[in-house]
């Protein structure tokens, strides 16, 4: 486990570091260190303390106990200036830029230089000439909120490097990144350690783990299974299991599709995200019953607003959906809620649930209209009880009481409180964004099951999932859906997706239309 | 009825808007609502009045309301910054004890007289400017001529400075200046501060310059209120402040002054003949300042022009978002 | 995960930590919080009454003896409580939606106009029996109020206008509204109030029993009581046993759920500004009709509406605690008339706000002190 003696080689050295959260040891007696110049991987799953380790590194959060030294030398940071100081920059996951301001406004955020004054112009220049230095272009002047997602990551990697950082955290980089955009990221993160860069690359995906690091560590329920090993003759088996603690099982027994009549038809729709630019583009598919059909594509590409129009959430400036037939675009939530849609929102604590009400108030959220909990305007709380108890025993939700305010569940179980919600309803239909976003193994493979079960029982599901992995193993179909168009679709046989399946989505997320990869492929 | 009059003494009734309104807005950059203003306000209108009756020096009565003011406003940002509190309703609270605090130490001051006074004076050659001149550069306080320089001085600060850029970025994205090394619940403090003694000031304008003397509640009649309105109305720029200011103080003069007349263009005077129409008059800052509102809201829908987007919310390191 | 340290405690390796509760905290220990937030308001209180030259002994012992020391004082405080019940479930119902309705008080004085009008206009002759003029009254006095609480609420759901500046704003245009009336129209030979009216018009009193239960002999305490006790009822009723009250505590605690559940918001926002402000009416008509008994500004514009915020926040919008709590006001009103310095009750209420609010992190935050490792 021990990493090799300490040495200047060794850029970053961490020893021994605790953290404990209300409830969570996030990080038990950790030791990690990064040499100069090489890229190191922090390999883990969902809260197995990777951003810990790192916000700790950066300053954010301040360590129990352990030591951290920086070439050699030990420190304390009390705050992220500190970290930055000492050469250590972090490239968050959700990026922390300022959407209202510009390129150049957002690197100079929180530096001493200009004193008061500022005269952009000058530092335009400076920041554009560093850009080219390290092959990340990008517009100075340009406003944040204008940018791609790829472009915002190089500002936030601009950011860092113009301080100085001698260390980047680069954390789940490739999340919100198109397969080729991968590409560039990773030829950059290259370059940069030629300049004599080291990097810190977090994650949870092994492939890309194995193809960039040079060195990984790994870390399973905050502590590490791994400690600096070397990427080379390690295979994704072992640290699939350095990880997960067990050999993972990636296939779900699933019968083969029986897909019926269409439930949902969605053609040719328009609309617009929440800043009135266009979102969806003349989008068109359609969901069978006892099928799961898959939307892939990179974040923000209307897959949030597919789902607003079809939850009733969204209006559309064009087009139709249909349910069972029925046209729902347009009217109301209500409309779609009263003719069985369920709906299974991207953001369970912001949209799904509320949080400071009861696991009952919950899951009576679309039935409290109806008998037998609601007679004439009144509620029957006791219907209520009865029906949540009923829900929490069939979807083994983990919680004391019925009467417990669900903030205080775990994702995975506010998960099962929503799907359950959903599925009670015996829905022909459902649409579902992200389930299993943030979730750990077990609470995905929970989800995964219940996703099946639905298509067991004959309904249509749509699944909107950023996960690859997660829609190649439940889909039937797949769509994959790129600046609010369809670029194609896909039809998956039983068993695993072929390399050459893959590399065609992947084609298809970056903007290639199906036909285009086709032609190319016969001429 | 002389509008050149009118104006005049609008303009010196705006400025009690004006620092209320900017000090208002420079705390909302930063992501905090406080809606305490009316009750720091009172605060600054009794503590200025109490202080200059006691030393005879309006000077230091300033100070001492924006000082005291500014204290008050630090209840505020504890409560909010450091415990978490939901800032609406901590911002009311402030307005009650703020009311209240300024009743008890303000006891029998209102029978206190007249104090010495802030100096008014002329600005050599722009006062003979036609029109501007006498309405913004003749026999004002100093404390208007203070209020001139506060609007471009604010604009500069928040758009063209360091620390202006650090303002906005708190008020945007807590999370990303915290990432930077900003001190967010620092920079919260100062500027609920900066806000609180903005207010003082605009509190101390009133009983020490426009209506000088201590009238309890009825010194401020709600300006505080109308300030925050005028906010919003300003979408958080100081240009638009001053404008929405200034206007604001010309309606109240110009409702106290309509009634004097006979005859109004040409017309016997309805307001003379019936002076109980007044408390129809009474009503329109009130009324403006809804009209107001909606005006700016449904300006902010069109344009998708928003609040600061942190505004109200409490920063929590390490919790997701804004 | 949620986390939050305070840097600044830090010294000799022990630090202060908050850490959110994972779990509820015990039945009694809100109620122990919201007692010691009290008591902390007194002592602060005490010492700015001390301050400006008042004995906070005194004052404090003036005002539990003025207000509970006799039958008589006792229904006097009750009086003084009738309508801040109102004006605090006015609030309580608006607030549990997040509806910060401050126009508590425009509300309530168009709630007195209204019954008044009923009686001044007049609308109903001098001689209506009062089993048709109370009803009738109430009618007016919650329709008044209503029609305030409308205003707000339709601007905010139509036009997101900030409900808490415009309904601010129309409290000071009820009172210029009733202020031209009482001046204008229904003015007594000059003075700056209305005729007084007829007894059949007046809220029944304890006092009109003494004949048959001679104890009531002097007592003022009115039918307004069982009004704002049967109103308390059905607020409970409606927040928590109706499909109404569902979609109010589901918008007031999550709206993006509630949106995504299919609720119509926007017609909740006036429906409940609408039903506050109805509240707060039935308040301003008690008022009038079981105390003032005719229409004049400084005893109907006294800031109930202002208490109400107060109460309903310290009764945690609870319908049957804002009765209690409304006692313990009305005695700090009753009582506070006579104590100098005359803000002290308003400045009391203030800081007993801030403090209950400064207070509530304690129910959502543990905090504990923690030795650190020595380190490095």
């Amino acid at each position: 486990m021990a990493d090799e003696q300490s040495s200047y080689e060794n850029v970053v050295e961490m020893r021994g570091i605790v953290k404990r959260f209300p409830g969570v040891l996030a990080s038990d007696h950790v030791d990690f260190s990064l040499r100069r110049g090489e890229i190191h991987a922090l390999l883990g799953e969902n809260g197995a303390g990777k951003s810990t380790l790192m916000n700790i590194l950066a300053g954010l959060y301040r360590q129990d106990s352990g030591s951290i030294s920086v070439n050699g030398r030990p420190v304390t940071f009390s705050s992220p200036r500190d970290a930055i100081k000492a050469g250590i920059g972090m490239v968050h996951q959700h990026f922390m830029l300022v959407p209202s301001q510009t390129v150049t406004e957002n690197v100079l955020l929180g530096l001493d230089d200009p004193r008061f004054l500022m005269r952009l112009s000058e530092y335009d220049k400076k920041v554009a000439e560093l850009g080219e230095q390290f092959g990340l272009r990008v517009d100075p002047r340009a406003k944040v909120w204008q940018l791609s997602v790829g472009e915002q990551q190089r500002v936030e990697i601009l950011k860092m490097l113009y301080r100085g950082a001698q260390v980047l955290i680069m954390d789940e980089p490739t999340a919100v990144l198109a397969p080729q955009e991968i590409e560039d990221l990773f030829e950059t993160l290259r370059s940069m350690t030629l300049q004599g860069k080291s990097i810190i690359f977090i994650s949870h995906k092994l492939n890309e783990v194995a193809s960039i690091a040079d060195r990984i560590t790994v870390l399973r329920r905050g502590q590490m299974t791994a400690g600096g090993v070397s990427a080379v003759g390690v295979s994704t088996q072992e640290l699939a299991r350095l990880m997960v603690g067990r050999a993972v099982v990636f296939h779900l027994d699933k019968s083969p599709a029986s897909p019926g009549e269409v439930v949902l038809d969605v053609k040719d729709v328009y609309a617009e995200n929440d800043k009135g630019l266009p979102a969806l583009r003349g989008l068109s598919l359609n969901v069978r019953k006892g099928e799961i059909v898959g939307v892939a594509g990179v974040a923000g590409n209307g897959q949030r607003e597919l789902s607003q129009v079809i939850g009733g959430l969204r209006k559309c400036a064009k087009g139709e959906v249909r349910l069972k037939g029925e046209l729902v675009s347009n009217r109301s939530a209500l409309y779609g809620i009263q003719r069985g849609l369920a709906y299974v929102p991207e953001d369970r604590t912001h949209v799904g649930s509320a949080p400071n009400l009861s696991v009952t108030d919950n899951v009576i959220m679309k039935k409290y209209r109806q008998a037998p909990i609601s007679h004439s305007g009144l509620l029957d709380m006791n219907q209520a009880t009865r029906f949540a108890k009923g829900l929490k025993e069939a979807y083994d939700i983990i919680v004391p009481t019925v009467e417990t305010p669900v903030r205080l569940l775990s994702g995975g179980n506010l998960q099962r409180v929503i799907l359950a919600r959903e599925i009670s309803g015996e829905p022909d239909f459902m649409v579902a964004v992200q389930p299993t976003r943030g979730l750990d193994v077990g609470a995905i493979e929970g989800v995964h099951r219940l996703l099946l079960t639905q298509r067991e029982a004959g309904s249509g599901v749509l699944l909107i999932s950023e996960e690859l992995d997660e829609l190649l193993w439940l889909s039937d179909r797949i769509y994959v859906i790129y600046e609010g168009r369809i670029m194609g679709e896909i039809q998956l046989g039983g068993g695993d997706a072929s390399q050459e399946t893959v590399d065609v989505i992947g084609q298809m997320m970056t903007g290639t239309p199906l036909e285009n990869i086709r032609m190319e492929r016969d001429a | 009825m002389d509008f050149i009059i009118i104006f005049q003494a609008g303009v010196a009734t705006g400025t009690v808007l004006l620092f209320a309104t900017i000090g208002e807005l420079l705390t909302e950059r930063s992501g905090v609502l406080n809606l305490g203003v009316e009750g720091m306000m009172l605060i600054g209108a009794m503590t200025g009045f109490s202080v200059t009756v006691a030393t005879g020096n309006p000077w230091l009565g300033l100070l001492a309301a924006m000082l005291f003011a500014g204290l008050v406003s630090q209840i505020h940002a504890l409560i909010t910054i450091t415990l978490h509190a939901d800032q609406v309703v901590s911002g009311l609270a402030l307005t009650f004890l703020g009311t209240g605090i300024s009743l008890v130490l303000g006891e029998g001051l209102s029978k206190a007289g007249t104090v010495a006074l802030l100096p008014s004076f002329s600005v050599p050659l722009l006062s003979q400017i036609p029109i501007l001149g006498p309405v913004f550069f003749t026999r004002q306080s100093i404390l208007v001529y203070i209020g001139y320089f506060l609007v471009p001085v604010t604009w500069y600060f928040i758009n063209r400075t360091r620390p202006g850029l650090h303002l906005r970025a708190v008020g945007e994205y807590p999370a990303a200046a915290d990432a930077l090394g900003i001190n967010v619940h620092g920079m919260r403090y100062l500027y609920v501060f900066i806000g609180g003694m903005l207010a003082g000031l605009a509190g101390a304008t009133i009983s020490l310059a426009v209506a000088p003397g201590w009238f309890s509640e009825l010194t401020t009649a709600g300006q505080g209120w109308i300030a925050v309105g005028l906010v919003i109305f300003a979408q958080w720029d100081p240009v638009r402040a001053a404008v929405g200011s200034y206007a604001f103080g010309a309606l109240r003069r110009l409702i106290l002054d309509i009634q004097g007349p006979t005859v109004l263009f040409g017309f016997a005077n309805p307001f003379y003949y019936n002076p109980y129409w007044g408390f129809f008059l009474q009503m329109l800052p009130y009324a403006f300042t809804v009209i107001v509102l909606v005006i700016g809201s449904r300006e902010a829908i069109r344009k998708r022009l928003g609040s600061p987007a942190a505004l109200g919310n409490t920063y929590i390191r390490g919790e997701r978002g804004l | 995960m949620t986390e939050t340290t305070s840097p600044k405690t830090r010294r000799g390796g022990f630090r202060l930590q908050l850490e959110p509760r994972l779990s509820e905290p015990s039945r009694w220990f809100p109620a122990a919080v919201s007692l010691g937030a009290i008591f902390v308001a007194l002592v602060l209180g005490g010492i700015v009454i001390a301050f400006a030259g008042g004995d906070p002994f005194r004052s404090y012992a003036h005002i539990a003896r003025a207000s509970f020391g006799s039958l008589g004082v006792i229904s006097d405080t009750i009086v003084k409580a009738t309508p801040i019940i109102l004006t605090a479930l006015a609030c309580s119902v608006a607030f549990r939606m997040k509806l910060w309705n401050i126009g508590a008080e425009g509300q309530f004085i168009m709630g007195a106009f209204g019954a008044s009008a009923i009686v001044l206009t007049p609308i109903l002759p001098a001689e209506t029996p009062r089993w048709l003029f109370v009803p009738v009254m109430m009618l007016a006095g919650m329709l008044g109020g209503a029609l305030w609480g409308f205003i707000p609420g339709y601007l905010k759901a139509k036009f997101n206008v900030n409900e808490i500046i415009s309904s601010l704003m129309l409290n000071y245009i009820a009172i210029a509204w009733i202020n031209y009336w009482i001046f204008g129209v229904w003015s007594e030979g000059g003075f700056q109030m209305s005729a007084k009216f007829p007894d059949n018009a007046w809220l029944p009193r304890l006092l009109d029993y003494a004949e048959s239960i001679p104890a009531f002999r002097g007592l003022t305490t009115h039918a307004g009581l069982l009004i704002g006790i049967l109103a308390a009822f059905v607020v409970w009723l409606v927040i928590y046993r109706s499909r109404w009250g569902y979609e109010i505590r589901l918008i007031g605690d999550n709206p993006r759920a509630a949106n995504y559940a299919g609720i119509n918001i926007a017609r909740n926002v006036i429906f409940v500004m609408m039903l506050s402000g109805a509240l707060a009416g039935l308040g301003g008509m008690s008022e009038v009709t079981g105390v003032v008994h005719r229409l004049q500004t400084s005893p109907i514009a006294a800031g109930y509406g202002f208490t109400g915020i107060i109460v309903a926040w310290l009764a945690k919008l609870h319908p049957a605690v804002v009765i209690l709590v409304s006692i313990l006001f009305g005695a700090l009103l009753l009582a506070g008339r006579e104590i100098q310095p005359s803000g002290v009750p308003k400045m009391i209420q203030g800081i007993i706000l801030v403090s209950l609010i400064a207070s509530d992190f304690l129910l959502r935050y543990r905090v504990r002190l923690i030795r650190t490792e020595v380190e490095g």
